[in-house]
């Protein structure tokens, strides 16, 4: 399946609900997306990636990529992940610390943190 | 029931250094690891990992404008065992493998005429990360034939037998 991406506010966050596979050839679009909320004053990101298939180094490329950008603007980019096969890969790759991962958009757009 | 001795099976696919073809080859790979034998619960890592291996080569390929084709063989011997081949300089594929993420996504954006890159050190590794921490069984060493390196992955297989 390609990318789909939608963006929805959720009281003062953006969130952007990604569908599909984040690869090296769908990657670009994401990064022009994410790049484009900063662009348009979003500070308070969600990226829900709740319906990802498949996600590799290049989409996590441009995830880290989008929370350096928004932290330098005093903002934050927060991960939706419910999945485990998806949670594997950042934990693999030590990603799992640099991010902020809530189970659901609820939890994350209210701030409390599930789990640990 | 006599059951003939398992002979070795072969697929083997050569693309373009394409980043649309990545996908392709994923989805192959997927379906030639589950024919052989390979476990369920194993194929999303298999997927990722031949993926993973061929987005590290497509890079290598683009950044040294070479237009060669990559090859990715697979066999189910006794393991199924996967080798991704590209024809790039053998010292950077081993000195650069982080730069990938970043490389790749630079010649993408100039093709399309999309943002130029900025993702920096911080991604550097990460596919390399992906693949050293889903692969138990990962070689990375210089092609047989002396032109490139080749990426060797393999994963065990269930092979289903009458006794």
């Amino acid at each position: 399946m390609e990318l789909s991406l939608a963006t929805r506010s959720v009281s003062d966050h953006a969130v952007l609900e990604i569908g599909g596979e984040i690869d090296v050839y769908t990657a670009p679009r994401l990064r022009e997306r994410l790049i484009e909320m900063v662009g348009a004053g979003e500070r308070q990101v969600v990226v829900d990636l709740g319906r990802v298939e498949f996600l590799d180094s290049t989409g996590l490329g441009v995830l880290v990529g989008a929370h350096r950008r928004l932290r330098a603007s005093s903002g934050s980019l927060t991960l939706v992940c419910p999945h485990e096969r998806l949670l594997k890969i950042f934990r693999i790759t030590g990603l799992d610390s640099v991010f902020e991962i809530h189970e659901s958009v609820e939890s994350a757009t209210t701030g409390t943190r599930a789990g640990t | 029931m006599n059951t003939p001795p398992a002979a070795v099976s072969t697929v083997h696919l050569a693309f373009s250094p394409e980043p649309a073809y990545v996908r392709t080859v994923r989805l192959v790979a997927a379906a030639v690891a589950r024919r052989a034998g390979v476990a369920d619960e194993l194929l999303d890592e298999v997927r990722l990992a031949i993926g993973e291996a061929c987005t590290r080569a497509v890079a290598l390929h683009r950044r040294h404008g070479l237009m060669d084709p990559i090859d990715v063989t697979m066999t189910d011997g006794g393991r199924f065992m996967v080798r991704v081949t590209d024809r790039g300089p053998a010292e950077s594929a081993r000195d650069e493998p982080g730069e990938t993420t970043g490389d790749i996504m630079a010649q993408v954006a100039a093709e399309t005429g999309r943002m130029p890159v900025d993702e920096d050190a911080l991604t550097a590794g990460v596919g390399l990360a992906l693949l050293t921490g889903l692969v138990s069984d990962l070689d990375v060493a210089a092609a047989a034939d002396g032109a490139g390196t080749e990426v060797r992955m393999s994963w065990p297989i269930n092979r289903h037998t009458n006794g």
